[in-house]
């Protein structure tokens, strides 16, 4: 048996996910070593459609083109997992479907919008197939791929992480901000993975890694607006990075008007 | 002169970031159609700023690009700055300039190694160089993991980092974290010294062709943050006159713009940036440059690779400079009041010069947002590049090292798309 094969993909996206292999150092030489690296066009390795064990997918799904190529991963691949902000939720981009703006934003940026073919959303991957496994995150933290492509190798599923950032504040022993700053924290409904950068930063979590499991982003909303903030700006905080990941879609939805408009 | 008629597309061109392809149709010994296709899909950044406070515009830019963030930050910040009437002091620049150094030597480490090297040492990836060549590929990604070291110091990660805000930074490193730092960027200096070295002694194409170079231009300092926008035909502006000097086009193939200096192609990034700032390199840098025998200004654009490797030189020379006079200050940020206002921020990014305006109202709600990224620019450079060169190269050599040839023209400009190369689906029709 040959060695297990992987590939990386790269759909409408910013390639900052993509670094977590090429920012690996060594173990970018040792995952090569372990793997054959079938497709990673960054990299310098390009067979798009050949059959492979794991397919990386980084990005959201927003042309005609990528609807058709991404069937066509999902076709050749044994599993296919998500990288990131983009491919799991639609990313930032995916703010477009807030109220249609496809149309109106692509007139407003091309002088000839008749040559750009984007369709009127920006998606993620599982709204046009089958994903086996996702990673959140914007971007994603290079030990949880790594860590994924090991665990998949084995043949054991990835383990899902959903705890909140306010779990990884107190293994960190960081002091909460929302509490001692007033700042409007997302960590209570934000998933882990970050390592609760911000806070210890002394900055508001943005949710860059997404909802976290049994997210209560009614309390949250309250809590938010009690510090002071507008509709628009609970609207604002979690319509961003994850804004069409269900539970943060449907909550800001509640506060939101056209174009984060306070009126 | 053969009278074959050759048709090359390279649907997606590798070792590039971004999706890009090329389309070269060559008839009777002339190049009939040339094009870069850019082909990454719009995300309408400029539109979703717009309805944003500034406090969040840092972190929205950083996602158009995840090797450049801090430069999309940087440039970002300097804007809103600009039109709040803010000067957020010296501490704040001088830890600009270092977090940016960060980022130059984690850029510049990726493309030399990982995406322009195999090139020139003949190999399809850095997974089969590393095995032919592994110390050069091992003191490479050692300098690029310096890079996302130095970026983390400030901002905690290396994608996407968060450290940075309106008005300064969210953190001030403590003394024992700029300790260690140093020390490590200390021990990076030979590393850095014999890759410049390396570099020279490469042998790279003799092309040698006329262009204009466009960079910032700083009274004292290599340009990272601050300065004038010149060129080397005698443009000297501030940065709040680029829209009256530079336009963008739309054409039909492709989705990023293409910017023009006065209706003409131009250079932007390591090259162009040397050119016009070899006096102002730190000394330590221009003795290493010296020593490699090379001078500057150069019309050779493969000496791109070397400018970037010099720029990994200066990074860590600089950030060892500033980190030394380090001392936390009282607070890492100053306090930022809104006001209604326009303003505009120029940064020299990796690939060369970032350009973002912002129109704010008195809430600091963005009501307009324009962006020009370095590769915008230069799209119309490459594309000229792209015709003499494969001319001079030879129309009439196999069509698959002129395929070749054309991605590494290409490929020497680090271009921000995404890619393609080797694995080409290549149409050859012979007439």
């Amino acid at each position: 048996m040959g060695k297990p094969s992987i590939a990386v993909h790269k759909f409408s996206s910013c390639d900052g996910c993509q670094l977590a292999f090429l920012n690996a150092g060594e173990e970018l030489l040792n995952l090569a070593e372990l793997v054959d690296i079938k497709h990673f066009l960054e990299a310098g390795v390009a067979d798009e459609y050949a059959h492979v064990d794991i397919a990386f997918v980084e990005g959201s799904i927003s042309t005609t083109d990528e609807l058709t190529r991404i069937q066509r991963v999902r076709a050749c691949s044994r599993y296919v997992v998500t990288l990131g902000a983009c491919a799991t939720a639609g990313g930032l981009q995916a703010l477009r479907n807030l109220d249609g703006s496809n149309t109106e934003w692509k007139h407003a940026i091309y002088a000839h919008p008749g040559f750009i073919h984007t369709l009127d959303q920006a998606e993620p991957v599982s709204a046009h197939i089958k994903v086996d496994f996702e990673l959140w995150g914007c971007p994603v933290n290079g030990r949880q791929v790594l860590a994924a492509v090991q665990q998949l190798l084995f043949g054991v599923a990835p383990l899902e992480q959903r705890d909140k950032v306010c779990m990884e504040c107190k293994r960190q022993h960081a002091s909460c901000v929302m509490v001692t700053a007033g700042r409007p924290c997302l960590g209570p409904v934000t998933r882990t993975g970050c390592g609760a950068l911000c806070p210890r930063f002394g900055r508001d979590c943005y949710a860059c890694f997404g909802p976290a499991g049994n997210a209560n982003t009614a309390a949250l909303s309250r809590r938010l607006e009690g510090l002071g903030l507008t509709p628009a700006d609970v609207a604002r905080r979690f319509l961003f990075i994850n804004n069409h990941a269900p539970s943060f879609n449907e909550a800001g939805k509640k506060h939101y008007r056209q174009g984060f408009s306070d009126d | 002169m053969t009278k074959r008629s050759v048709s090359i597309h390279v649907p997606a061109l590798t070792r590039v970031e971004g999706e890009g392809s090329l389309r070269l149709r060559i008839e009777h010994g002339e190049i009939q159609e040339l094009a870069l296709d850019i082909f990454e899909p719009p995300r309408y950044f400029e539109k979703f700023l717009e309805g944003r406070r500034h406090h969040e515009v840092l972190d929205t830019v950083a996602r158009i690009c995840g090797i450049c963030p801090i430069a999309y930050q940087m440039s970002a910040a300097q804007a809103i700055e600009q039109a709040f009437g803010l000067d957020p002091g010296p501490w704040v620049r001088d830890m600009r300039r270092v977090f940016y150094c960060g980022e130059w030597l984690q850029s510049h480490a990726l493309h030399v190694h990982l995406l322009a090297a195999p090139d020139f040492l003949g190999f399809d990836s850095v997974v089969g160089m590393a095995a032919r060549h592994p110390e050069v590929v091992r003191r490479g990604l050692r300098l690029q993991g310096l890079g996302n070291a130095l970026i983390r110091l400030l901002g905690g990660r290396s994608v996407h980092p968060v450290g940075a805000c309106v008005g300064g930074f969210f953190r001030a490193p403590d003394a024992a974290e700029v300790d260690d730092m140093l020390e490590q960027l200390r021990a990076a200096l030979p590393d850095a010294h014999d890759l410049v070295l390396w570099a020279a002694a490469l042998k790279l194409p003799q092309d040698e062709q006329a262009f204009t170079c466009v960079a910032l231009r700083h009274d004292t300092d290599y340009p990272f943050e601050q300065g004038r926008i010149v060129s080397d035909d005698g443009l000297s502006v501030p940065i709040e006159q680029y829209e009256d000097h530079f336009i963008e086009e739309h054409r039909p193939h492709s989705t990023a713009l293409f910017s023009l200096l006065h209706g003409a192609p131009y250079l932007v990034g390591p090259l162009a940036r040397l050119n016009l700032n070899h006096d102002r390199l730190p000394a330590a840098s221009l003795s290493l440059l010296r020593q490699t025998g090379m001078t500057f200004p150069s019309n050779n654009m493969f000496h791109s690779l070397l400018a970037r490797t010099l720029e990994i030189h200066v990074a860590i020379v600089e950030a060892i400079r500033l980190l030394e006079n380090y001392r936390r200050p009282v607070s890492p940020q100053v306090e930022v009041t809104p006001r209604a206002g326009i303003g505009c921020g120029a940064t020299e990014a990796p690939r060369g010069l970032l350009w973002h305006r912002y129109e704010l109202d008195d809430q600091g709600i963005v009501r307009a947002a324009r962006i020009v990224p370095p590769t915008s620019q230069n799209q119309a450079r490459i594309e000229a590049d792209l015709r003499r060169s494969l001319r001079q190269f030879g129309l009439n050599r196999p069509d698959d090292k002129l395929r070749l040839r054309a991605e590494t023209v290409i490929r020497n400009y680090d271009p921000c798309i995404s890619c393609a190369t080797h694995f080409l689906k290549i149409g050859v029709t012979r007439r």
